[in-house]
């Protein structure tokens, strides 16, 4: 078994660790930009794409990348926008006397 | 700079970036502190991405460019939807992530061959078979989502016996892949393979169950991520995969506790088929209606209300009608909370996010444990385009198909109003002895239109 393996093993599982006792305190309120915000940090596999893309390798790799470049990177964009747009909406308070 | 230092420096970076996601999604967990989770994000993602455009192992730069230039231009209109819309902007975005996860798999792949490892094909074989079966599958509930597809579930006879034998197909081919990594023509069957277990899995799920199906998806998305991560020894993915797949892990969980059910009962029960012969068993029964007139009387008389809203509020978008209720209400010193339900609408908080969007403040939002508690000191509880979420028989009736779900107490209000467009059952087809009641009043319209009605009422009658 790859060194590599067991330690990315541990990574993971300390992270799902870590991402359930943070998630398991985000209030139901939040759940769809909780939804949107986790969907736009998962769109770092951009990085791995920018990669492939970038290096070349072959036709193939290169075109697939680019493709992975685009999707992944408009989840990004598109999903930090979002997440914004939906917690400005959230406001607390004093509903306005008209 | 020499190239070890250069690389040490991008390590550093996505590190930073790794700690900047822990602590985004650390400060979701209240209203206060959301907005500054999503700058973490944004300056982990400006950082990871920064840091990958400065690898030297980057050759050119014309197609990156240029696909993150698209990428801007696609993702920039999909943040600007509207919050109706939203459940299938979310389910599209699961596709595009497991869309690109699955490709790079795949390139990592035929880069790699004849030179992958077992070990390694293993993890590939196990990454693509993810990311291409919820690329598919969270296209198919996009298309549910936007009613392009139909949202009853479709079934035929056998269909768990396909859907599983497809899988099984998939896995064997993987199988195979790992015995001899460089059986090139293999590895296409079983990317194809996956990619129609993906339409298979979700095809049968009905419109009702997808709270649970985006969040199994976003688990999915989640996990392809972290497994690419595995395959290309990147910490940064293995920890913003291993996020993102909890979060849809636990979110689904939620969403099953919150309907009485488990995994394999959505995945495989296709829900909504079989209550058909139940519903045709009931007698006639008579209830009561009332006017927008009425119906403004009562509440302007009353002192606490209880706004249940569902699926039918979002699709009459009547949100920024129910705002003008809650506020004419209010301003007459009626107290008005709104009771959600964790499964109501089509997808996780889609219900606080409506409302949210409608101006209505946050406080106002109560989950259902706590509004429940209320319940029986509440004057009126008015329920806009909900319906099994509110079903008595979940609690009484052991033979209904919803038995057992936990529910708003809207029965024990003392009076209960429903708008409703017709007596016709729900989505699943379950009927709703509340409907019946002596002190339920049916107010029959469009959700929009008889809130608008009650709103004109309240002012005063001139419209």
């Amino acid at each position: 078994m790859p060194a590599d393996f067991l330690s990315n093993l541990y990574v993971f599982i300390l992270a799902g660790f870590v991402g359930f006792e943070l998630i398991k305190r985000v209030s139901p309120l939040l759940h769809t930009p909780l939804m949107s915000l986790t969907n736009a940090l998962d769109a770092i596999v951009v990085v791995a794409a920018i990669i492939i893309a970038g290096r070349q390798e072959t036709p193939l790799a290169t075109v697939l990348g680019a493709i992975a470049v685009a999707a992944s990177f408009s989840n990004m964009v598109g999903g930090f926008f979002i997440t914004d747009r939906m917690l400005r909406m959230f406001k607390a308070g004093k509903p306005k006397q008209p | 700079m020499t190239p070890e230092a250069t690389q040490q420096l991008l390590d550093f970076a996505y590190i930073a970036a790794t700690v900047l996601f822990i602590l985004a999604i650390k400060w979701l967990s209240s209203p206060v502190s959301a907005r500054h989770g999503v700058l973490a994000g944004e300056i982990a993602a400006a950082l990871a991405v920064g840091a990958t455009l400065c690898n030297p192992e980057l050759v050119a730069y014309k197609w990156i460019i240029t696909t993150l230039i698209i990428g801007a231009a696609v993702g920039i209109p999909l943040g600007m939807v509207h919050m109706t819309a939203v459940p299938q902007r979310t389910a599209l975005s699961h596709a595009f992530g497991a869309l690109s996860a699955a490709l790079i798999g795949i390139a990592e792949y035929y880069v790699g061959v004849p030179n992958v490892t077992r070990f390694g094909m293993a993890e590939i074989g196990l990454e693509v078979i993810i990311g291409s079966l919820t690329f598919t599958g969270s296209l198919i509930a996009a298309g549910k989502l936007q009613e392009i597809l139909p949202q009853r579930p479709i079934v035929y006879r056998g269909q768990n016996f396909v859907s599983l034998s497809v899988l099984s197909a998939a896995l064997l081919l993987a199988i195979a892949l790992v015995i001899n990594p460089a059986n090139t023509v293999l590895f296409p069957i079983m990317v194809a393979v996956a990619l129609v277990f993906g339409v298979l899995l979700v095809t049968p799920i009905g419109g009702a169950d997808m709270p649970t199906v985006i969040s199994l998806l976003n688990s999915y998305a989640g996990f392809s991520a972290a497994l690419l991560g595995f395959v290309l020894n990147s910490k940064v993915l293995v920890v913003a995969g291993a996020l993102d797949g909890s979060s849809g892990f636990i979110l689904s969980v939620i969403m099953c506790k919150a309907m009485n059910r488990s995994f394999t009962n959505v995945m495989f029960g296709a829900f909504g088929q079989v209550q058909a012969g139940a519903a045709a068993a009931v007698e006639e029964r008579t209830v009561r209606s009332a006017s927008p007139e009425e119906a403004a009387g009562i509440l302007a008389a009353a002192s606490s209300v209880v706004v249940v809203p569902g699926y039918g509020m979002a699709v009459a978008q009547a949100q920024h009608k129910v705002r003008e209720l809650y506020d004419a209400l209010t301003k007459r010193g009626v107290d008005v909370k709104f009771g959600i339900h964790p499964v109501a609408g089509r997808m996780p908080g889609h219900m606080n996010v409506l409302l949210a969007e409608a101006d209505i403040p946050y406080e106002r939002l109560v989950e259902m444990d706590e509004i429940n508690s209320d319940m029986p000191q509440t004057d009126v509880a008015l329920i806009i385009g909900a319906n099994d979420v509110t079903n008595p028989a979940a609690r009484t009736d052991t033979s209904s198909p919803i038995y057992g779900m936990p529910i708003l107490d809207v029965d024990k209000a003392r009076t209960v109003m429903v708008i409703k467009r017709s007596m016709s059952p729900g989505f699943a087809g379950i009927d709703n002895p509340l409907y019946y009641m002596d002190r339920t009043l049916m107010l029959f319209g469009d959700a929009k239109n008889f809130v608008g009605s009650i709103v004109r009422e309240l002012a005063g009658g001139h419209s």
